[in-house]
């Protein structure tokens, strides 16, 4: 029921080896593809049948965006692996590259092989030294016993990996901004058409993937798509991992499987902090809307109910908020960090982040004017839709939803200068 | 042709950076170009100066511009001093739901200098950082290449004490 997929070793000691994780059949998949040429169809067929979607935040269905890569055609290909990890309130994949390092390389080295590409590289945040430091000494022991390099046990087939550090810039977790960044570059995200698979790292069909997404492969094909699937439902395939921080007892990532009640996931991390009441949650990560509690009790946890519940599974990055939690604070908070993070390359973004930045700053802070609130609704609205990337939308969709659902709160604050709670 | 800043990148440096220029295609020596800010910036004590910029520009082959653009779009590059131990305090969501305010006053009262600031003898510099990645364990704070979290008054007071 938990822990079946990235965090499986958890328990031992130092999983992050090479011997534990060959210990409990590490590597087997990797091994058999080399010696048997499994078609590439086949594996992308198992993919598929596992409704595994992208775990970075965009839930996009892997084996679909696979099948996109033009792996026949000549000359470099590349997979890439994004562990730029910064959405607030996420914090997984720093706990599979510090535990399970391995099963990402085996699964980046799959990828490779379904899509045609000898290189793969994991672009790992600046600030996660620690996780890159285990990445590295996995890829030096996979390569010191031949899993890894040119003519891999005889095969035929060549595949490395090598890891590039961020240097601290949200922005580089959206997929293009991230090929800039390796090439040397600002982290500011390309216009599409054309995507990825056809225009990528250098110019070369390329596919990003996320950690988690990644270190779920060899434990799909190991264990048939089907059996992923069925760890949790239709077209919402697999477990998760949820990072569950803010007011609970128990904070942590918890592996489980996908569609378990938030009621029941609440539980795992020890309820709401010292007896309190459930005042919301923001279910997926800071750019997804919030959800006030009564909603937020009755939902399961996978993409499609978050969905109908009117918010996102995003990243599985469940943020719980109390009753004394000020939701215009934490409001300001949100729309700070993304008037930080915007990388001004589009108009309505890097104007509109700052204005709504200013704006809830000054609705908490007593300064707040009466059509502070239709502003606030006004500019979201401009900025949804009218950027090159995602950054827009996440900056806006909190700002739309906080007011829609704790409109009072905001409007206190308006009218007596100081919090309602 | 403006006169060489190479010497003032270290051997030590060249070879780390050399390092890293082989992980990418030959004619890609731009994509190391993070990595050797990074390089430098350690080799001089945690910030960036003009020179070692151009330096880096210089041996990367790369147009001096674009090793600033590079070098002030990341927030990891530092354009003054730092202090010995740079000390970055999360104060994102899930941290400031936990705390974080009651971690900056701690340590702006206890260090006496406020973010952005480095203290009078050089020993530790305080910056107000966006999420690290490590929400479970709020408030956090990271010290150089340490995480420290589920931070109290006292586990900042003996983290403080026993760095140099």
């Amino acid at each position: 029921m938990a822990n079946d997929v990235c965090f499986r070793n958890n328990h031992l000691e130092k999983p992050w080896t090479l011997d534990v994780y060959q210990g409990t059949g590490g590597y087997e998949v990797w091994r058999k593809i080399l010696k048997e040429k499994t078609s590439p169809e086949e594996i992308i067929e198992q993919v598929k049948i596992s409704a595994l979607r992208g775990r970075g935040g965009a839930g996009f269905p892997t084996g679909l965006k696979w099948s996109f890569m033009p792996r026949n055609s000549a000359g470099q290909k590349y997979i890439v692996c994004n562990s730029d990890e910064g959405e607030p309130g996420t914090c997984k994949d720093r706990d599979i590259l510090r535990f399970n390092p391995h099963q990402l390389i085996e699964g980046m080295a799959i990828a490779g092989y379904t899509i045609g590409a000898s290189m793969g590289y994991n672009y790992i945040r600046g600030e996660f030294w620690e996780p890159q430091e285990r990445f590295q000494a996995a890829i030096d022991e996979a390569r010191a016993a031949g899993l890894l390099g040119k003519n891999i046990m005889g095969s035929g087939i060549d595949f490395d990996v090598d890891l590039h550090l961020g240097a601290g810039a949200y922005i580089c977790g959206e997929e293009t901004a991230l090929l800039e960044s390796i090439e040397g570059k600002k982290g500011q995200p390309r216009f599409k058409p054309p995507f990825p698979a056809s225009y990528g790292l250098y110019g070369r069909p390329t596919t990003i993937n996320n950690t988690e997404t990644l270190a779920s492969i060899p434990m799909i094909l190991k264990n048939g798509g089907q059996w992923f699937l069925e760890l949790g439902k239709p077209n919402n395939g697999g477990s998760k991992i949820f990072s569950v921080s803010g007011h609970v007892n128990k904070p942590g990532n918890y592996e489980v499987n996908m569609g378990i009640p938030f009621a029941e996931l609440l539980e795992m991390a020890g309820g709401v902090l010292d007896g309190r009441k459930l005042k919301a949650v923001i279910p997926g990560g800071s750019s997804t809307p919030v959800v006030p509690a009564d909603v937020m009790m009755q939902t399961d946890m996978d993409y499609d109910s978050i969905s109908k519940a009117g918010s996102m599974l995003g990243a599985g990055s469940v943020i719980v908020l109390d009753e004394t939690t000020c939701m215009v604070k934490a409001l300001a908070r949100l729309s700070h960090f993304y008037y930080e993070e915007s990388c001004g390359q589009c108009t309505p973004c890097r104007e509109g982040t700052g204005w709504l930045s200013r704006v809830v700053h000054r609705v908490e802070h007593g300064q707040g004017r009466e059509e502070d609130l239709d502003m606030l609704d006004d500019v979201a609205n401009k900025i949804m839709g009218r950027t090159i990337c995602a950054l827009g939308d996440a900056a806006a969709m909190p700002v739309a939803s906080f007011i829609k659902h704790f409109r009072e709160e905001f409007q206190y604050h308006i009218d007596h200068g100081k919090c309602l709670v | 042709m403006s006169e060489t800043k190479l010497h003032l990148i270290t051997a030590e440096s060249l070879a780390d950076i050399d390092q890293n220029i082989a992980k990418y295609p030959v004619e890609r020596r731009d994509s190391a170009c993070m990595p050797a800010l990074r390089i430098v910036q350690d080799q001089n004590g945690g910030w960036l100066t003009n020179g070692l910029m151009d330096a880096v520009a210089e041996y990367l082959g790369m147009p001096a511009i674009a090793v600033y653009e590079v070098a002030t779009f990341y927030s990891m590059y530092e354009h003054k001093p730092v202090g010995r131990n740079k000390i970055c305090v999360c104060t994102n969501i899930s941290c400031l739901l936990r705390g974080s305010d009651d971690v900056v006053k701690h340590l702006t009262h206890k260090l006496g200098i406020k973010f952005g600031e480095v203290t009078e003898d050089g020993k530790f510099s305080l910056k107000e950082v966006e999420c690290l990645g490590a929400c479970v364990g709020a408030p956090m704070m990271a010290v150089d290449h340490d995480y420290y979290e589920d931070l109290t008054p006292e586990k900042i007071d003996s983290i403080l004490d026993n760095l140099e």
